[in-house]
């Protein structure tokens, strides 16, 4: 079974998010992890192949730094690594499906994987877009996935409760934390990750120009959100002060 | 001169950080209160090769060089210094005798399942009469047939309870002494007559535990010899001295995550109106605990790159033990003073490293006894 996994390297999750002078999220000194829904799917994909005896491909796009993910994914486990450097300034959802996808169309495979989001931009789009434009059947925020020959068998979260969906491989599927918990990778995954192959391919080498994939949404303004104000405690005893609680949360918080 | 730190080295330090931060410390309070580390953070440090940093390549370890042991070894220092006093007995002086010393045969036999942290190995040494002064040990080994018969008793031995392999050195010819009358050997738990006696209750380091060795004709096949008969006491220091940089290591990445936590709580702490870390005396103190931890980390990466080019630290060696392990000391120190009354208390982790710290200027070589190995050594250097 040949998986390709969608990474990309995102804001390491306590990072401290600022704006530079001009208004756009400012990258400087921010340490970059792999985005932890795109590690469920490594993970997952290194499991299908240990038990498929398999091939994992790891692809993110992104600036040379997003090579760090790659090299992590190459640690756990993965075989091969394609790093996809488009040098473009705007980009939207559109323009990473699209390139992402003709990349994958490149390859050959029996299954997509990706995080059902970025932590950073949330679009929650990606993947979604890939399988439309390849046409092939996606499971979003897949919990649970089982491959049998053709098919695969994922469980995905839905408004309380659970669904189980067959789909037919190729599929894309995306995955939701608790879907697996990702390994570390060993220290000699490490060090035998720097042998592995990573191809490094620019916008052209996919066939694909600028004007190809100039975003159809532009980001207007970044702000940032207001600080959280002080908390109140509200005192007296148990009976008068959720009175008073739910007065403050219906005449000062308004929410209720 | 390059400073820079190879890329796989990195792969290998942010991994490490994240394991140690986000998983070990998770149950570093559990490993305080239960006096146990719990089985599946040793079992991933074994899956990730931890237990393997010391040994070559050829023996299923990693095959790294001081220096680059000494980056990882960083990293480790930042967690329960229990944890890292496990892993660190098992990779600096409980495998080293093996590795250095040891004839093809031995190395064949043991360093394969040391490397994969299925066994573990422990250093035997101290015994109640002789600490700092280790020529004075009791413990006896004679040979009979083929095989060497140990009598004697080690005490304050490292992982003694859990480990599987043990470097003990003994003495052989008591008429010559430690010049010719000390042997090291190669011990296994389930040897005839080896016991483990008490397990000792300490100040710190809860979760690692140190015991009693006893030999009570306890039987050691004449192929255990470590080096040459009679070669043991050099053995012992060569074993310790190689341990000396990489317990530095240990020391810097502690004083590391001490300094993380103080300028942490100095921000977030409001007395008068604004943060702590607003008030000059505390400044002061996070400037004075970065500068040492900065210079510990200078001299750890120097001694152990002098180790790698195969350059002699037998005062260099004994130098950064005493200044990473008393650097510690301040950190720690300061950091319990920054948190106030925070600092005092368990379910804060300065508290805790306050404690373990204590011992890096005790074992492996008190820092009384490295300050007269360096003073020794610039006297006969300027001998007049
Ligand atoms: C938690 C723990 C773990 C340990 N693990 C191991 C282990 O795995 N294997 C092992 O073999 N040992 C181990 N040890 C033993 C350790 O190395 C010794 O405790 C240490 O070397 C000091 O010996 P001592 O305790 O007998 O103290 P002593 O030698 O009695 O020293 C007492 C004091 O006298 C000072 N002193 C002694 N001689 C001199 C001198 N000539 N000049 C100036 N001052 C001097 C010392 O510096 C110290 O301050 C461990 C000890 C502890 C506490």
């Amino acid at each position: 079974m040949k998986v390709v996994v969608f990474t990309k390297q995102t804001f390491d999750t306590e990072a401290k998010i600022t704006l530079d002078d001009q208004g756009k999220i400012n990258p400087e000194g921010v340490s970059l992890i792999i985005n932890p829904y795109d590690e469920f799917a490594v993970e997952e994909a290194l499991r299908i192949k240990e038990k498929t005896k398999g091939e994992v491909t790891v692809v993110s796009m992104g600036g040379p730094k997003a090579q760090d993910v790659l090299r992590q994914a190459l640690a756990m486990g993965a075989d091969r690594a394609v790093l996809i450097t488009p040098e473009l300034e705007e980009m939207d959802e559109y323009t990473t499906a699209t390139i992402l996808a003709r990349a994958v169309s490149r390859m050959e495979y029996d299954l997509i994987l990706g995080g059902w989001r970025a932590i950073d931009d949330g679009s929650a789009q990606v993947a979604g877009r890939v399988a439309e434009i390849l046409g092939l059947p996606v499971v979003n925020m897949v919990i649970k996935l089982e491959i049998d020959g053709g098919r695969a068998l994922a469980t995905r979260e839905i408004e309380g409760g659970s669904e189980v969906v067959e789909v037919p491989l190729p599929a894309v599927i995306t995955a939701q934390k608790g879907l697996n918990e990702p390994r570390y990778p060993t220290m000699k995954g490490i060090m035998q990750a720097k042998k592995k192959p990573m191809e490094k391919l620019a916008l052209s080498d996919l066939g694909l120009t600028a004007e190809e994939v100039v975003p159809k949404v532009r980001a207007l303004k970044y702000f940032l959100p207001s600080p959280r104000a002080q908390g109140k405690i509200v005192p007296g005893e148990p009976a008068e002060a959720a009175a008073a609680l739910v007065r403050l949360l219906r005449e000062e918080a308004k929410v209720i | 001169m390059d400073f820079t730190i190879p890329e796989e080295i990195m792969d290998m330090k942010r991994t490490l950080r994240n394991f140690v931060d986000n998983e070990v410390e998770k149950y570093s309070q559990q490993i305080e209160d239960e006096d146990k580390i719990p089985q599946h953070l040793i079992d991933k440090a074994k899956e990730m090769g931890l237990f393997g940093m010391s040994i070559p390549e050829e023996y299923g370890g990693l095959g790294l060089s001081m220096l680059e042991r000494c980056l990882l070894l960083e990293e480790l220092g930042r967690a329960n210094m229990s944890f890292t006093t496990y892993i660190g007995a098992h990779t600096g002086i409980g495998t080293t005798g093996i590795v250095e010393l040891g004839s093809e045969e031995i190395k064949r036999k043991y360093l394969p399942a040391m490397a994969s942290g299925e066994k573990l190995g422990a250093f035997a040494l101290t015994e109640p009469d002789a600490g700092s002064d280790a020529t004075s040990i009791k413990t006896t080994a004679v040979l009979k047939g083929d095989r060497w018969i140990l009598n004697g008793r080690k005490h304050f031995i490292t992982n003694a309870p859990e480990a599987d392999i043990f470097t003990v050195i003994a003495v052989t010819d008591r008429e010559k002494g430690a010049r010719g009358g000390f042997t090291a050997f190669v011990v296994e738990k389930n040897f005839p007559g080896f016991y483990i006696g008490t397990i000792e209750r300490k100040m710190g380091l809860r979760g690692s535990h140190t015991a009693e060795v006893i030999f009570e004709n306890c039987e050691v096949p004449a192929e255990n010899v470590l080096g040459e008969v009679g070669r043991g006491y050099s053995s012992a220091l060569k074993i310790l001295s190689k341990g000396r940089v990489a317990l530095a290591a240990r020391c810097v990445g502690a004083c590391d995550k001490l300094l993380e936590l103080s300028v942490r709580y100095a921000q977030q702490r409001i007395q008068f109106g604004k943060p702590i870390a607003s008030f000059q005396a505390i400044q002061w103190m996070l400037a004075e605990m970065a500068t040492d931890t900065e210079a510990a980390r200078s001299l750890t990466y120097r001694v152990a790159w002098m180790v790698d080019q195969g350059l002699p630290v037998i005062k260099e060696g004994p130098m950064v033990k005493l200044f990473a392990s008393e650097a510690l000391g301040r950190v720690a120190d300061k950091a319990v003073q920054i948190h106030g009354g925070m600092g005092y208390m368990k379910d804060f982790p300065v508290e805790r490293f306050y404690r373990d710290a204590r011992i890096t200027r005790i074992y492996e070589g008190t820092n009384e006894i490295q300050r007269m190995i360096i003073a020794n050594r610039l006297l006969k250097k300027f001998e007049i």
